[in-house]
């Protein structure tokens, strides 16, 4: 979809562009854009705009195959990454995604900054706020942090994972690296099985695939599991062979180790028994599934090494298009008409 | 000082005066209709249609609609005097009583230090009579610095001026300590308040469980969490035939529980707060910390019960659980902001939208709600237009058109999440001890109330 530029000469070529500037080609003249300010939930894209996303970030994905892969699009905007969590993939991620855009970035990490001095994250956003930036790509423990710094500025904030709420970068990869293996996401069965309770991804996940008309059933222990799943159209099973049955997609949880105070089950090996994502098990999916997990993994836990590392796994591919998929999230927030 | 004399306010003013011409409703006697209340020396002396005014009486017309009560007692309330006075302190809060048409409260003792000391209720009923406002009535603590360990000196507060005891903000966890409260408390002729949760079932919780709760990524409260130690408490209560009260009820298997003790004559009885039984947790798709309360907002089925029992009876009081914080404390996270609202200045406007112009109570009853049954429950004077009884009067506007607005609250906090509402009706006055403590200007008439006009 993008013209293939002279990578000698990326800089004076403007093949995206959120300004509408002449020079640019008419398919990235004026982006849609998005209507919402900030990106802080699925919940805040129609179906529309989650096909944008898609269709964009495939756009993207070829600038990662440049032998130069760099274009201006973002030049002279300021992106903060404000990470208040340890990350490593989605950090590196959006710095990537950012740099290829030609974006200026900063990354601020709560352990180098004045939140270890005890200042609140209304401040930190504040005070950032004062220097001007475009975006603020937040990650945060507490759930609806990036509701906070968003009243709170006039930059876009991205959501790049806030506790146990939503981590909407990671859905839209996913959707990306299903549309890719499938050739559409409406229609497939889609089993996501693990930690539900605790897991952003779980919801960002739920919410988007069912947007775009995918059967979503979900397993895991009575213990793990949310309140009411039936209010959110989707399939709610303890049997992990249910969920396996038939399977187009497995999307495999986190065991959140850190979150295991609460008498969840008794032991990892009797999780691994019971919910583990075996070569046995697997045997029931359709003979095309796929196998996802967002990382960090726990081999062993909720994933047998065998089937992360085996032929049905594009775990890999998950990581290589969330580049693509943060890339067409800055672009279309950056080009976006709002206020 | 005793807790039976009129605290807060002295009854100072000698007048005699006439309230006139308006509907006077007091269903302790059975009045709701045209009447003329006659006061003097700080007491109610007469109460009767067309009383005939002899000279030297102060007259007061009633402005028309206007609807003459016995004083509304708030009998949950957090002043935060002593140890929080950035958040509220015993004048601001009382001064944000008179506006919303309270002419007394009760207040929470977890202050800092705690009320379980004779020293911190004087400390609290002096700050008071300084203020000279509403009337205050400390709650002492149940246990030691709330510590959940052992009894509180409740003798003592009690002769100090405490009218019940509670740890409100956290329940007496122990069993056997709340039984043997129950049974100490009631020696004094009072009442234990209790906060009802399961901790270990509440666990770190910040929201009600449920859907909403789960789309944000939001821990639970769970309602079986109140649920369960209701029944509890119901069942010491009868076990020890002892007065337990039930603060801010907000589960309807919470309610359940408190209907089948009254059923089987426990003497339970309980109080909801008015966005209790306003605002569900839908309210919390955007993380606005003002809708962050323990209890949590519960779901519609909840407020639905909630609605009911006040119109059948098994719930006896309204309080507002006024809860003032600090802006920047609830300018945070969610999960790190402090639980609570302010709730004295907007209740009585939420009650007569919400409740009788809504047609789910009447007038009569509401009174019952705002004052008749918790003078009762916490054995104070009031509730009545009695002769011989303290002149505490609210009088109503039930036809003002009210709009909340917070940067306007007499109290020192502004964490509401009612501000910017539209509401049908408002106070138009209040009386403490036959004296003028309140006159909203905005009511046509209302300023025959200032006596200084």
């Amino acid at each position: 979809m993008l013209p293939r530029t002279d990578p000698t000469r990326h800089d004076a070529e403007i093949p995206l562009t959120g300004s509408g500037s002449s020079g640019a080609p008419a398919e990235f003249e004026t982006p849609a854009g998005l209507r919402a300010k900030d990106l802080l939930s699925i919940g805040d894209l129609s179906a529309d705009e989650i096909q944008l996303i898609l269709d964009t970030a495939e756009a993207m994905k070829e600038v990662g195959t440049r032998t130069i892969k760099k274009v201006p699009t973002l030049r002279g905007k300021t992106v903060v990454n404000l990470f208040f969590e340890a990350s490593t993939r989605t950090r590196a991620s959006f710095e990537i995604a950012e740099k290829r855009l030609s974006a200026d970035t900063l990354n601020v990490a709560a352990t180098g900054s004045s939140v270890v001095k005890g200042e609140t994250l209304a401040d930190t956003v504040r005070n950032l706020e004062a220097m001007a930036p475009d975006m603020i790509v937040l990650r945060h423990a507490a759930a609806g942090a990036g509701h906070l710094a968003a009243r709170l500025c006039r930059a876009r904030v991205i959501n790049a994972g806030d506790g146990m709420h939503e981590h909407p970068t990671q859905a839209l990869l996913d959707a990306m690296t299903i549309r890719q293996r499938k050739g559409r996401v409406e229609g497939l069965k889609v089993s996501i099985i693990g930690d539900l309770l605790h897991s952003r991804v779980l919801r960002s996940n739920v919410l988007l695939l069912r947007a775009l008309g995918a059967e979503v059933c979900v397993c895991g222990p009575a213990t793990l599991m949310l309140p009411d799943m039936a209010r959110l159209s989707v399939r709610a099973t303890t049997s992990i062979d249910e969920a396996v049955e038939d399977a187009d997609v497995i999307m495999l949880l986190r065991i959140q180790l850190e979150r295991m105070r609460g008498y969840f089950f008794p032991s990892l090996r009797e999780y691994f028994q019971q919910f583990g994502m075996t070569v046995a098990r697997l045997r029931r999916a359709k003979r095309d599934v796929i196998i996802m997990h967002p990382g960090p993994m726990n081999r062993g836990v909720e994933i047998a090494s065998e089937v992360a590392d085996g032929p049905y796994s594009v775990i890999l591919e998950q990581v290589a298009n969330g580049v693509a998929v943060r890339m067409a999230v800055l672009y279309l927030l950056a080009g976006a008409r709002h206020e | 000082m005793s807790a039976w004399e009129p605290v807060g306010t002295q009854v100072s003013n000698p007048d005699r005066t006439i309230l006139k011409g308006g509907r006077v409703v007091d269903p302790v006697n059975g009045v709701d209709g045209s009447a003329d209340v006659l006061i003097d020396g700080g007491r109610v002396t007469r109460v009767g249609p067309n009383l005939e005014i002899e000279p030297g009486t102060v007259i007061i017309e009633v402005p028309p609609g206007c609807v003459v009560c016995p004083g509304f007692i708030d009998m949950h309330v957090h002043l935060r005097e002593p140890g929080h006075e950035y958040k509220e302190t015993v004048a601001t809060g009382v001064a944000a009583a008179v506006a919303g048409g309270f002419t007394a409260v009760a207040c929470m003792p977890n202050t800092d230090p705690v009320n379980d000391d004779a020293g911190i209720t004087r400390l609290i009923l002096d700050r008071a009579a300084q203020a000279r406002l509403a009337r205050v009535y400390p709650v002492g603590a149940v246990t030691k610095g709330q510590a959940g360990e052992q009894l509180a000196q409740i003798g003592e507060l009690r002769a100090a001026g405490c009218v019940a005891v509670s740890d409100d903000g956290r329940p007496v966890a122990n069993a056997s300590l709340m039984r043997r409260a129950l049974e100490y408390a009631a020696m004094f002729d009072m009442p234990v308040i209790d906060h009802c949760e399961d901790v270990s079932l509440a666990g770190d919780g910040v929201a009600h469980e449920g859907h909403h709760a789960a789309v944000l990524g939001l821990r639970g409260l769970p309602g079986v969490a109140e649920e369960i130690i209701v029944e509890r408490d119901v069942t010491l209560s009868g076990l020890t035939g002892s007065p337990v009260h039930i603060a801010h009820i907000s589960a309807r298997g919470a309610l359940d529980a408190v209907r089948s003790g009254k059923d089987k004559g426990i003497r339970v009885s309980c109080e909801v707060t008015p966005h209790h039984f306003t605002l569900t947790d839908e309210q919390l798709a955007g993380y606005d910390t003002n809708y962050k309360m323990n209890p949590p907002l519960r779901e519609a089925a909840d407020v639905e019960a909630m609605l009911e029992g006040l119109r059948d009876g098994s719930i006896d009081c309204i309080a507002t659980d006024h809860a003032p914080h600090h802006y920047d404390e609830k300018l945070v996270e969610f999960d790190r902001a402090p639980f609570g609202i302010v709730g004295l200045e907007t209740a009585v406007s939420i009650c007569l939208d919400r409740l009788v112009h809504a047609g789910r109570v009447r007038l009569s009853r509401l009174v019952e709600l705002l004052s008749v049954n918790p003078a009762r429950v916490l054995g104070v004077p009031g509730g009545e237009l009695t002769a011989g009884v303290p002149a505490d009067i609210t009088v109503l506007a039930p036809d003002l058109a009210v709009r909340v607005e917070a940067a306007a609250f007499r109290s020192l906090a502004r964490n509401t999440p009612f501000d910017g509402w539209s509401l049908h009706g408002g106070v138009a006055a209040t009386m403490v001890g036959g004296r003028t403590v309140y006159v909203n200007e905005t009511v046509p008439g209302a300023t025959s109330f200032d006596r200084r006009s």
